[in-house]
């Protein structure tokens, strides 16, 4: 070995150190801060204790705001799941003009629903509609956002799924809906796994939305509370904030590895093959 | 149980492709009927017409004595099998087989019995519980076929069934089929492309091409008497010598000999008349010896022999005009051997030369007797 392969060598392994320890580094602190009787923003050896949990249940909205996060999550994933099996179904195996231009074009949209830019006039719909302020009105603003890239993702399953399967139980007198039922949903259940775990974590993570669409404290989800932990003196409250990170966190984690371990994830949709 | 009845079937894709041409066909009670032809001959088109996954055109289609050219293919009470089977892959093989009775509602624990007692006809019995995926390619068509019998339709259609299949399997999932729908009895049609397993499974069997019917017939008549050169060059497993020859004096002249008038084609033709003289390797035979001068032989040279297993085709270059020839094993001549090609009388057929269709009697009624029609068939 030269010293200028060595060289090469050692760069390209102090480079993979520094980009490991830039992504590790906030996920450690996750991990100690929660335990640490003052935790700062380094990351230290924690002087473990407990007591910042005690803050965090004696907080009124902490524990409400992660049912909350969970409500939502719940609402948009399922109105998601089932809209986007029945439209990218239809959209699989019903010829229509222009259809993958209509994807395309939905896809390019969904972005703006939820995004900062369309803010204003969803504010103003929901408003109309008089669901400011209700819980209702964040899952629909959010599932319209997440719909459209969920039907393209959905829609690759649905076309790798042999038609021969469902016309077999046409000709035994099979409904469409039963054919649904019965073979496709069944077929496409690694799709719509990945399809529930991608909704819940964009619902989980989104903050945007409820924080306008929201007035009440108690009906906050947990991503907009965690905006609201300050002290008196306006300087953020890390034992309450890391402590509620860690909870936040949790429910996600657990879910992908319960999904990944029933289901399997195949992360191949909405690529052309 | 039910006839299969078509009146003027079209099938038509968007886009003015014809797959069915008007066509007339009727399929008896219990008969086994192929459809055989080459890719996109619209066989496998007027198999989903008959099924009601393709809605048609025009023309009417009758199972037994119902109209149903409008109906839901659920409602037609006909059983597919699909080239792939289409087992649903999430369920158990008892599942599958019970599908269509669970679609008919019948409740659980009697159409599971059900399931068992059609899968034990199979030989199903001790793979109920598994996935089609872990199954072999043969058992999988029989969970297929099992599937279709507990639906208990008045007609089966197949598509393709043996065409996944490796070639010894296929053998016994041939005579599987066979004794089968023989035992059933049901309207079986089933679509192919090879002329083999047509000829081997099928009571009758209609030729297709290009949406329209070529003949009915059964194997035997289309085998030995094929209507037009497209069937007499697409049936068989080597194919039917077809060679340009003319009639002169009431005998054929083909390269260079005047060989007798095939008996029936006597009054079919004139004199000068450009005909196309067809015969099956199967028919001809080989001879190293001069023949008898009333013979019908024509002269040539061995060019290629290849082996068939137990009989060898030989190609016989005579004036130019190759001629194959299938010979026993125990008489294979050498390459470049000399010696006369003889045709078994009754057996060579006149085509015409311009709508290429046959000369003489009516096509698909045989006129050879029948002890011998059978042979080679």
């Amino acid at each position: 070995m030269t010293v200028r392969q060595s060289l090469g060598f050692i760069g390209r392994y102090l480079f993979i150190a520094f980009v490991l320890a830039f992504f590790a580094l906030p996920l450690l602190w996750l991990a100690s801060a929660p335990f640490d009787r003052a935790p700062s923003l380094a990351v230290s050896w924690p002087e473990f204790t407990l007591a910042n949990f005690r803050t965090l249940v004696d907080n009124p909205y902490a524990l409400e705001s992660l049912w909350n996060s969970v409500l939502l999550a719940a609402g948009t994933t399922a109105i998601v799941l089932v809209l986007a099996a029945l439209a990218s179904y239809a959209l699989s195996r019903v010829r229509i003009p222009g259809r993958d231009a209509l994807l395309y074009t939905l896809l390019l949209l969904s972005s703006v629903v939820t995004g900062t830019a369309a803010m204003v006039p969803t504010f103003l719909l929901i408003s109309e509609l008089g669901l400011i302020d209700r819980q209702l009105g964040v899952i629909l603003v959010l599932a319209g956002g997440l719909l459209p890239t969920a039907i393209f993702i959905l829609k690759d399953f649905m076309d790798s799924t042999p038609r021969s399967y469902e016309e077999s139980a046409r000709v035994y007198g099979a409904s469409s809906l039963q054919i649904l039922r019965h073979v496709v949903v069944p077929i496409a259940r690694p799709g719509l796994a990945t399809i529930s775990v991608w909704a819940v974590v964009q619902v989980w993570g989104n903050f945007l939305v409820p924080f306008i669409l929201l007035r009440s404290a108690d009906k906050r989800p947990a991503a907009v509370t965690m905006f609201t932990f300050y002290t008196e003196g306006g300087q953020p409250d890390l034992a309450l904030i890391s402590t509620f990170s860690l909870l936040f966190s949790i429910p996600v984690v657990a879910m992908y590895l319960f999904v990944n371990r029933r289901y399997g994830f195949r992360f191949h949709g909405g690529i052309k093959r | 149980m039910a006839a299969i009845t078509t009146h003027h079937l079209v099938k038509e894709y968007p886009g003015g492709v014809r797959a069915v041409d008007g066509l007339d066909l009727t399929i008896d009670d219990g008969e086994f009927f192929a459809l055989l032809g080459p890719s996109g001959c619209g066989k496998t088109t007027l198999l989903r017409t008959i099924a009601g996954l393709e809605s048609a055109t025009d023309g009417r289609l009758h199972i037994g004595d119902r109209d149903v050219t409008d109906l839901q293919p659920g409602q037609r009470q006909v059983a597919m099998v699909f080239q792939d089977y289409a087992l649903f892959p999430h369920m158990s093989v008892a599942d599958n087989i019970a599908y269509p009775l669970k679609i008919q509602k019948v409740d659980k624990g009697e159409r599971l019995a059900k399931a068992e007692d059609v899968g034990a006809g199979l030989s199903l019995d001790g793979l109920m519980a598994r996935r089609p995926g872990q199954l072999s390619g043969g058992q999988q068509q029989r969970v297929a076929l099992a599937r279709a019998v507990a639906s208990n339709p008045q007609v089966f259609l197949f598509d393709e069934p043996l065409s996944n299949l490796d070639a010894r399997l296929r053998l016994e999932a041939r005579t599987f089929l066979k004794r089968l729908q023989r035992d059933l009895g049901v309207t079986t049609v089933f679509v192919t492309h090879d002329q083999a397993e047509a000829l081997a499974l099928a009571d009758r069997m209609a030729i297709m091409r290009d949406g329209r019917i070529q003949q009915v017939g059964s194997p035997r008549e289309v085998f030995a008497r094929p209507a037009n050169t497209f069937v007499a060059g697409f049936v068989g497993s080597t194919p039917m010598n077809l060679h340009p020859a003319v009639v002169e004096g009431g005998r054929v002249s083909l390269a260079g000999t005047s060989l007798s008038l095939p008996p029936d084609t006597a009054g079919a033709v004139t004199d000068g008349q450009k005909v196309i003289w067809g015969a099956r390797p199967e028919y001809l035979s080989w001879s190293p010896s001069t023949p008898a001068p009333d013979d019908d032989a024509v002269e040539g040279e061995v060019t290629v022999a290849e082996n068939l297993g137990a009989s060898v085709l030989v190609t016989v270059n005579a004036q130019d005009t190759l001629i194959q020839v299938v010979v026993d094993e125990e008489n294979e001549p050498d390459i470049g051997a000399r010696g006369w090609v003889r045709a078994r009388p009754g057996r060579t057929l006149l085509f015409d030369a311009e709508s290429e269709e046959l000369l003489g009697a009516s096509p698909g009624v045989p006129t050879v007797s029948a002890g011998t029609a059978g042979e080679s068939a």
